[in-house]
């Protein structure tokens, strides 16, 4: 068939050509325009408002078009080329679409999605969605961390027990394998390459020599990069959709009209709810809008904002104080010998039912604010996160007291090794001869390894926060329901309806859950690669868990709300906590020094040592001048005053557009109010004098009418106008004339918009307006 | 699944690609939930393209609009003759506008139309009094009705001319922050 169509072609062309060249230099010009219009067209059929018939037929038309002609516009030696570009384009094309359709297929939990969007609306589907996110992400990091960190140690680092950071000690090896020893992340665990401790300092390892310290530092900076990287990019993505200029305020009843309703519901239950509150709603904007101008008590609303911030503060401090004082008394319990299952556990435990049970408190103290629902909501998300906050720092600073402790024991643990190996290489009782072996690793005293110590605070921390998660639910939720549902038949009051009834899904908490945990795992995959390892199989059971338990005990929200642009609140909540749990580990690798027998920096006196000894030694000698030269303190510093500059100059330009923006905007409608003013006052003028002559005008009318669409002036809002205008007129036949009308700059006012004749007769001209092309509707 | 659909010509299905902003496998599957609508209406090949219309019943029906307040208008402004019974054409078109990957301005299109109760091209008084009935299913009363309709076109009537035009109804519509669905 390609061949016939070639042929064809140039058949054609040939006989075009002999014709008399009649394909001139602005011919080709025109046709190749055309072509170009009519693929553009094909492009963008499935925008166009049309009905698929029109459509269909449209794009038909215009596939023929442009067959019939690209093949022509390629000139003698260069057509066979062109026509062979233009088939590699369409296979692209179709290869591109293949390649979509399969990319849809491959999104996981897409159905459930959708399920749980049918019955509970955008809000909580948003939820899901935003978990998936993270899991993709985490998935990303975690195969960063295991593939360039994890598997190079394992599979070409020194296996298990052969130097002393790598074995168990000897005091603790009977009890290294119990169960309860392994939950809390000692034992075998804490020596495995979950943790920091296991990493030998070997400059490079393997027959690969792969250097895998500097690979360390590499990867817990770049984790920190790609996620700063990757919430930017997904900000900027949200931010794009919605040019919002903060005018939503002045349509709150149209919103409420055309907007309220959640297109996507499909399930009885949750469109009964969507109905009811639509209602409060609409009740609730009325009473707004008629007591708006009601007087309140400035003063006692002040008074009592003020007592409750007051409140709210003395809880956040009470918490914090708590926090350190658990966290002080736990690392008085590790020196103590028999320590119970509370005791060991009580920090993560405290930590989790302060997350439980302020953010309730808050809530009643901010009943007392009386602020509109919205704000209060935020006020209310921002003490959430002000308590996590605190919550996290003080635990931090709390451990920050334990590391130095253990660094300041770290000369006598030194101390004692030396003496230690002395003993035993000088001890009497053993055949000079032979050369003594060395003293098993399991003997050698060790450090207290830091690094070690706080990866495991931070597994510890995660763990138990799904733990509860996970209890929340199951009885906060799951039996909850249980209890309501074969408890409602023997009970007093209808528990259904009343307390405590079902449980709506808690969005907003469990958004900031999700986020600080993600915040956590940052903080702490540095010292424990492991740790987003766990994270990636906790996402993924959570995700299964919360489905299962939504769609079983949850019931749609009373006020069904739309997810909205909340999106990029949660997203810069998340850069936020980006930046904050970068500050520790930025703090540890600059200042402290790492321990001196265990992890891949052990030896040296900063853990970014391992940069400038890669430098040195691996790195040709020029780069090495390169990089001391680009380190150097006088070309740092006004490269960020050159970034400041940057960043101010570009905000002020912004600003400046949206500026210009806005006013534009006013011209326009400043414009179309004049020229509606104009149109009503021409309409009724010329109605009067048209009446005697409307045949002949309608004709020249029609004419212009098809100039006028060459020209693409008329919009269909213009189009729908005339037909107003159009039956005004002819109704308004009584009207004075006013000498506007006869003036002949109105009759040349009148010729130079086209689209002002068309006013003129109305009947048969409704034919002609009604086949107009809407192309200039986009 | 392979090529060996028999229900449409490729040139067919090409064609609905570029039409709609379905993917081809999506568009089978359309297909198959318009057909069971009506069994015994609609036929298993349209090469020939017949002339079917599944009545506006059964369409109501679908549990994607069956809760719908305005699902009678929906089906009303998508259908050929503004009753309500759609061929497949329609069906496809319908969901295709109603799909995440339609833009704003064809969403707002439509909406427009869908709102239009007595399609003049104007949403006026009477048309937003039945938009606020069916939304709140009749649980207003007759003044708060009244005082919600003349809020509204406080609110949106750029020309003051006491109804919405297409424009009024896009330029409001357009800063909406939810309107998306």
């Amino acid at each position: 068939m390609w061949k016939q169509l070639k042929k064809h072609r140039s058949s054609s062309l040939a006989s075009s050509t002999s014709g008399g060249e009649s394909l001139s230099e602005e011919e080709l010009a025109r046709i190749l325009e055309q072509v170009e219009d009519k693929k553009k067209l094909i492009a963008t059929m499935r925008t166009k408002p049309w009905p698929m018939a029109r459509k269909l037929a449209g794009l038909r038309e215009a596939q023929e078009f442009v067959e019939k002609y690209e093949g022509a516009l390629g000139k003698g030696k260069g057509k066979r080329l062109y026509a062979y570009r233009m088939l590699m384009a369409k296979k692209w094309v179709k290869f591109k679409r293949d390649f979509d359709n399969f990319k849809t297929q491959c999104i996981p939990w897409e159905m459930k999605i959708k399920d749980i969007e049918s019955h509970f609306g955008s809000s909580v589907a948003s939820y899901f969605i935003f978990l998936r996110w993270m899991y993709g992400v985490n998935l990303v990091l975690f195969g960063l961390i295991f593939g360039l960190v994890i598997i190079p140690e394992v599979l070409m680092g020194m296996p298990y027990g052969s130097i002393p950071r790598k074995t168990v000690p000897r005091a603790e090896e009977e009890k290294a394998m119990d169960f309860s020893v392994l939950w809390d992340f000692e034992g075998y665990i804490k020596y495995s390459a979950l943790f920091y401790g296991y990493y030998n300092n070997q400059r490079t390892i393997g027959w690969l020599r792969y250097r895998l310290p500097m690979a360390y530092f590499m990867v817990g900076v770049s984790v920190f990069g790609y996620s700063l990287m990757i919430v930017i990019r997904s900000m900027a993505g949200n931010t794009q959709g919605s040019t919002n200029d903060g005018e939503s305020d002045n349509f709150t009843f149209s919103f409420k009209m055309f907007t309220s309703w959640d297109y996507l519901i499909g399930n009885s239950e949750t469109a009964d709810n969507k109905y009811a509150s639509i209602t409060i709603s609409f009740k609730e904007s009325i009473v707004d809008e008629q007591e708006s101008n009601k007087e309140e008590n400035v003063h006692l609303t002040r008074f009592l904002r003020v007592l409750a911030n007051f409140l709210i503060i003395c809880c956040l401090c009470g918490s914090g104080y708590l926090i350190y004082f658990v966290v002080k008394r736990s690392q008085e319990f590790s020196k103590m010998r028999n320590i119970s299952w509370y005791e060991r556990n009580e920090v993560e435990i405290v930590m989790s039912l302060l997350g439980m049970f302020c953010p309730p408190l808050f809530e009643t103290i901010a009943a007392l604010e009386n602020y509109h629902p919205r704000i209060g909501l935020k006020w209310q998300l921002g003490r959430i996160f002000a308590l996590f906050l605190g919550n996290l720092y003080t635990f931090l600073l709390a451990l920050m007291d334990d590391v130095h402790l253990k660094l300041s024991n770290e000369e006598t643990i030194k101390n004692i090794t030396h003496w230690t190996l002395f003993h035993y290489y000088n001890s009497s009782g053993w055949n000079e001869s032979i050369p003594r072996p060395p003293l098993h690793p399991a003997d050698v005293p060790r450090g207290s390894c830091w690094e070690t110590a706080v990866g495991i605070e931070f597994m510890r921390l995660t763990v138990s926060d799904m733990l509860v998660t996970c209890i929340t639910i199951l009885v906060g939720d799951f039996l909850r329901a249980c209890f309501v549902r074969f408890m409602n038949y023997c009970w007093c009051w209808d528990l259904e309806a009343g307390f405590p009834s079902y449980a709506e899904f808690d969005i907003s908490g469990n958004v900031l859950g999700l986020i600080f945990n993600q915040g956590m795992i940052w903080m702490g995959s540095f010292y424990a690669p492991g740790l987003v390892g766990i994270n990636v199989l906790r996402l993924l059971t959570s995700m299964y868990f919360q489905c299962w338990a939504v769609m079983s005990s949850n019931v749609p929200h009373e006020r069904v709300f739309k997810a909205s642009r909340s999106n990029n609140f949660y997203m810069g909540l998340l850069l936020l906590v980006l930046f904050l749990s970068l500050l520790p580990v930025a703090y540890t690798v600059m200042s402290l020094p790492p321990s001196f027998d265990c992890g891949p920096f052990s030896g040296k006196n900063r853990m970014y040592d391992v940069i400038q000894e890669t430098v040195e030694n691996d790195f040709p000698t020029f780069l090495g001048k390169i990089f001391a030269f680009l380190a150097n303190p006088g070309l740092i510093i006004p490269a960020i005053l050159l970034m400041f500059l940057a960043i101010y100059y570009l905000n002020s330009v912004s600003k400046s557009l949206s500026r210009a923006n806005a006013q534009l905007r006013k011209k326009i409608q400043a414009l179309r109010e004049v020229e509606k003013s104009h149109k009503s006052f021409k309409g009724r003028a010329t109605a009067r004098d048209s009446e005697d002559t409307a045949k002949g005008n309608s004709k020249n009318a029609t004419q212009l009418n098809k100039e006028g669409t060459t020209h693409h002036p008329a919009s269909p809002s213009q189009t729908l106008d005339q037909k107003a205008q159009g039956s005004r007129a002819s109704s308004s036949a009584g009207r004075t004339v006013s000498p506007a009308s006869q003036h002949p700059l109105a009759s040349d006012q009148t010729l130079a918009k086209p689209s002002l004749r068309l006013v003129l007769g109305g009947q048969p001209l409704e034919g002609v307006l009604r086949d107009l092309p809407t192309d200039s509707w986009d | 699944m392979g090529n060996k659909q028999t229900v449409f010509t490729h040139e067919q299905l090409e064609a609905y690609q570029d039409c709609t902003f379905f993917t081809r496998k999506e568009i089978m599957r359309l297909f198959y939930r318009y057909k069971d609508l009506a069994p015994q209406l609609v036929p298993l090949d349209y090469t020939s393209y017949p002339d079917v219309k599944v009545p506006y019943e059964l369409i109501g029906s679908m549990p994607e609009l069956k809760d719908n307040p305005f699902r009678q208008r929906i089906a009303q402004v998508f259908s050929e003759d503004g009753d309500g019974h759609m061929t497949l054409d329609n069906f496809l078109d319908m969901f295709s506008v109603m799909s995440e990957m339609a833009p704003r301005d064809l969403k707002a299109y439509y909406a427009f139309k869908i709102y239009d109760f007595n399609n003049d091209d104007y949403i006026c008084v009477w048309d937003l009094e039945q938009t606020v009935t069916k939304l709140t299913r009749g649980e207003l009363s007759a003044e708060e009705v009244s005082l919600v309709c003349e809020k509204v076109l406080d609110e949106a009537d750029g020309d003051h001319d006491g109804r919405l035009s297409l424009e009024d109804f896009q330029n409001m519509i357009l800063r909406a922050p939810d309107f998306l669905r």
